[in-house]
Order: C-alpha cells, then sequence, then structure tokens
C-alpha cells in the first residue's frame, strides 16, 4: 500500500495503482483514473461504474464481468467496446475498487 | 427427532455424511443425503482417462458403498428448496422436510452457455475431459489423432480444480512426445487469465514450463462463441483462434434448483460466510465442498480441509454455540506435469502458492511448485487415499488450516 496523488487528492493504492480505500474515491477522481488509461467517460461507462460500486458496497467483492452482464443487464460485449481488451480490471481501476480476483 | 438433509452424495455431501453420522446422536438425529447418481465418481481420474492411463472403470464405484449405516440414502432429482417452508421437493413429487439443510450439490461444466460449443463439432472436434463421458470420448478422439492445431481452452473461472487445464495440456505434451509427433501438433492454452494461473508466484512458475514444452498462451481471452463451421473460436474483443481439436473446460454452473430456490448468485453458487459456510440468507443452510461461494479454489482438497473444521462448527451452531474454528481457505493441489514427474501447490485466501516442502517443513516428502517424481507418487496414491481415508472421514495426517511452515517466501522483482 502507498499513497499517491491524484489530481491534488491524497489517496491510497496498492503496487498496480489500485485504489485500496472504497470511500476515497469521487466521480472525479474516477475521471482522472480513466483519462490514465486513454478512456473518456460517457453515460454507458458510467452505467457500469455505478453498477460496480454499488455491488461492492453490498457484496464485498468487484463483480465479474459476467456477474455485470446478468445481474447489472449490461452485455459483454458493449463491456469491451467501452473498456476495451481488458475490461473486467480497466472498470475497477477507474471505480477504485480491488482488482477483480482472478479466482483460484 | 432432527432432520438434517444434505443435498448431493459427491466428495463433500459424502464426507459430512460421515462425520456428522459419527457427531450425531442416532436417536435424536436422521441424517438423509439425495443424489440423481448412483455411481460416485473419482473426479480427479477423469484427467488420466483421455490419455489412457485410467481406464474408465478405473474411476467409478457405487455410492452406496461410501454412504454410512443409519443415513438414508435417495436417489432422485432436485427440482427446489423452499426454504421459508424448511422443504426439499424432488421432482418426482417427493417432499422432504429438514430442520437443518446442506447443500454440497458442486459444479458442472455447461457446454450449452457458450453458443456453437454443444452443437455439430461436439464430441467431434470440440471436446471436454470434466464428465468421464467426455473423458471417454475425447480419448477414443486422441487414439488416432495424427496432429494438428489443438487448443486447450477456458470458458471462465471460477473452474472445478483450477490447475487442470494445465494438468491436461502438460499430460498432452507427454502423450504427444511419447507417440513422437509432438513436432506434428500446434499447441495452445487459450485463456481469460492474464497468464497460465491465478496467482503470480505460481503462474511465473507455471508458465515457464508451459514456454519450455513450447506452449503458446493466448490470455486475457473471453470467448464469445465457437464457429463450428469454420473451426474456430471467437472472443469478446474480435480475435478469432482456429483449431483442429479444441479440448474447452465449459462455463461451470451450481444447480439449477438452487437458482430456481432464490439461493444462488449469477452462477448458482451459495453465498455463505467464507469462515463457517453458513448460508447468508438462512441460518439453517451451509453449502459445502463446490456449491458455495468461497473464494478458493473448487477442489476436493477445499472440501476436505473446510470439513475437518466444518463438523466442529456444525454440532456448535445446532447446539445454539459460537462456531469457533474458522475456515481459512487452505487449498492444496497435486499438478500432473508428464512424463512421470508432478507439483504440488498448497495455498489459502490470503496467501498465494510458495515454494517450499509439504507436509514436513524442509523435509516433504513433497516438493512445492518443484517438478518432482515424488509429487507424481503423491498424486497416484491419491486415488486409494481418496476411496479409503477421505470419503469415509478418517484421520489423515495433514492440518485442515494452511501452516507457513515450510514455505519460501520470495520477493517478486
Amino acid at each position: 500500500m502507498a499513497l499517491a496523488t491524484i489530481a491534488g487528492t491524497q489517496v491510497h493504492v496498492d503496487d498496480e495503482g489500485f485504489l485500496t480505500e472504497y470511500d476515497e474515491w469521487t466521480e472525479g477522481l474516477a475521471q482522472v483514473l480513466a483519462a490514465q488509461i486513454a478512456i473518456e467517460l460517457t453515460e454507458p461507462h458510467w452505467k457500469a461504474i455505478h453498477f460496480l460500486r454499488e455491488d461492492f458496497k453490498q457484496h464485498g467483492e468487484t463483480a465479474t464481468i459476467r456477474r455485470i452482464t446478468t445481474v447489472g443487464g449490461i452485455p459483454t460485449k458493449d463491456l469491451f467496446t467501452l473498456f476495451p481488451k481488458q475490461p473486467a480490471k480497466k472498470m475497477a481501476y477507474i471505480a477504485g475498487l480491488p482488482k477483480p480476483r482472478g479466482c483460484v | 427427532m432432527k432432520r438434517l438433509v444434505i443435498l448431493g452424495g459427491g466428495t463433500a455431501g459424502t464426507m459430512a455424511a460421515n462425520r456428522l453420522r459419527r457427531r450425531l446422536d442416532p436417536g435424536d438425529w436422521k441424517i438423509s443425503v439425495v443424489d440423481k447418481s448412483e455411481i460416485h465418481y473419482y473426479q480427479p481420474g477423469h484427467l488420466f482417462v483421455p490419455f489412457g492411463i485410467y481406464r474408465p472403470q478405473d474411476v467409478v464405484k457405487p455410492r452406496r458403498r461410501f454412504i454410512p449405516d443409519g443415513v438414508d440414502l435417495i436417489f432422485g432429482e432436485i427440482a427446489q428448496v423452499v426454504p421459508a417452508e424448511n422443504r426439499v421437493l424432488l421432482t418426482d413429487g417427493q417432499e422432504l422436510p429438514y430442520d437443518y439443510l446442506i447443500i454440497a450439490t458442486g459444479t458442472s461444466p455447461r457446454p450449452d452457455q457458450t453458443p456453437g460449443m454443444a452443437e455439430t463439432e461436439w464430441r467431434k472436434s470440440v471436446h471436454e475431459f470434466y464428465t468421464l463421458e467426455g473423458a471417454t470420448a475425447l480419448g477414443e478422439r486422441l487414439a488416432d489423432w495424427d496432429g494438428g492445431r489443438m487448443l486447450v481452452q477456458i470458458v471462465d473461472m471460477p473452474i472445478k480444480c483450477p490447475v487442470a487445464p494445465l494438468e491436461f495440456t502438460f499430460l498432452a505434451d507427454a502423450f504427444f512426445a511419447e507417440r513422437g509427433i509432438r513436432d506434428r501438433v500446434d499447441l495452445t492454452l487459450v485463456t481469460p487469465l492474464e497468464g497460465a494461473f491465478t496467482k503470480p508466484i505460481a503462474s511465473k512458475h507455471l508458465g515457464s514450463i508451459l514456454g519450455e514444452r513450447g506452449v503458446r498462451i493466448e490470455g486475457d481471452f473471453v470467448v464469445e462463441r465457437i464457429d463450428p463451421d469454420r473451426k474456430t473460436v471467437v472472443s469478446y474483443d474480435g480475435r478469432e483462434i482456429p483449431f483442429d481439436l479444441l479440448v474447452t473446460v465449459p462455463l461451470h454452473m451450481g444447480a439449477d434448483y438452487l437458482a430456481a430456490s432464490g439461493l444462488g448468485d449469477e452462477l448458482n453458487y451459495v453465498p455463505v460466510d467464507k469462515c463457517t459456510l453458513l448460508s447468508k440468507a438462512y441460518a439453517n443452510i451451509f453449502a459445502i465442498g463446490d456449491a458455495s461461494d468461497i473464494p478458493t479454489s473448487k477442489a476436493g482438497s477445499v472440501a476436505h480441509f473446510s470439513l475437518e473444521l466444518f463438523e466442529d462448527n456444525f454440532v456448535s451452531h445446532v447446539r445454539g454455540r459460537a462456531m469457533t474454528r474458522p475456515f481459512d481457505g487452505h487449498a492444496n493441489c497435486f499438478i500432473e506435469s508428464g512424463h512421470g514427474k508432478g507439483l504440488l501447490i498448497d495455498f489459502n485466501y490470503d496467501t498465494e502458492p510458495l515454494p517450499g516442502k509439504y507436509p514436513l517443513p524442509g523435509i516433504g516428502p513433497f516438493s512445492l511448485l518443484r517438478e518432482t517424481e515424488a509429487n507424481h507418487w503423491g498424486k497416484m496414491m491419491f486415488r486409494w487415499v481418496y476411496w479409503n481415508l477421505l470419503l469415509p472421514g478418517k484421520p489423515m495426517p495433514l492440518e485442515p488450516l494452511m501452516s507457513m511452515a515450510g514455505k519460501e517466501v520470495e520477493v517478486l522483482p
């Protein structure tokens, strides 16, 4: 765990830059985090990010792509368009949540 | 008379029946086990069937033989659990009321969940080895296959025995080498993970062994569909990989009756407390073995280690006492790597697989994350251990909780 300064705010991050404190996240921070991985947040992006935030609050785990699709109602194909290549990882990064566990 | 109903008589359900029958007074407790099949499969053995190392008859025994006296074994298909009424409904109309329910119906491969998979090429050029039927069909295909492009492909995690696809790949490499056709086989592991395995240190070790064997890894590949006409797997991000022989690990899901009962998550796994296995929704329902959503491997070793603790916790819980033996997610998996060798990994919720010795620190006889012949023999001996010690719930010289003793802590660069 380390401290990083993002958009003028001090936040706790892990060694890959994922936020480690749920409550340190803000929407403004999300825009900066998204820009760092070349994503500009639009309405459909926010829908996914908000689902992830809400689901984590309830279940304490970062939702998998399958869960975002079946429970959050966003088609997997769309997630790959919105967050190209590694959607699960990129969404977690922007939403300030732990990297989804690869499963074990 | 209290009624305990155990759904599923596989590895976890059978162990629970044996252990709890000894712990619960037969005068006070009636125990029933429900399963749809009269056959108990030694599932770790399915991996060996395609290569002719085990024959199909080597991995099956009658289920009844492992259910103890004093436990009622009911053969039937579960339609639904009605948790609000403490009843289980079977498809033949039987009703089983319970005071406590243990869900142990595991997880199953679901080829129907990927478009194009279980269609015209199913069991022809598209195979799986998780079921005995599939492993047998693949064995018949491999017996006269003379090479080409072979993919070992994982649809999504979690899967039963997450090291099995790697073991299959190692064994396939050795099988083709021994038949003198390895140079004619283009072998690729296609995975939704970034690399060979989920945890960084094990992924590095296993990935380098794959590399030495000339196996390519296509990572971050989330399959959208299989095109049986063009014999191609297609990912959501538009990649296409052609195959002559596809060995897929289909999406795994818990039993469908759990969805119908409102007890499952999006993959029909039962949300439980990861330390006690008690349902998050109902105080008289537990889920054990692969059926729960605990964040560790879906593996027989996990069922075994967790049940040693669960047995005490269950008895405390039904007597109204606190459950004092929390499970740590301990998993322990032999990884067969071909040519008479194997690896072993040992880990839990918090500690990833590390190199070292197991179970005796510094001595072994097994080596963690290293290929040795002793590990291979451990794997081959395990079938006897499974039938004779594990299922009956007899003592084994292994601690249920993971230990750091014997592990080498290395720092990743």
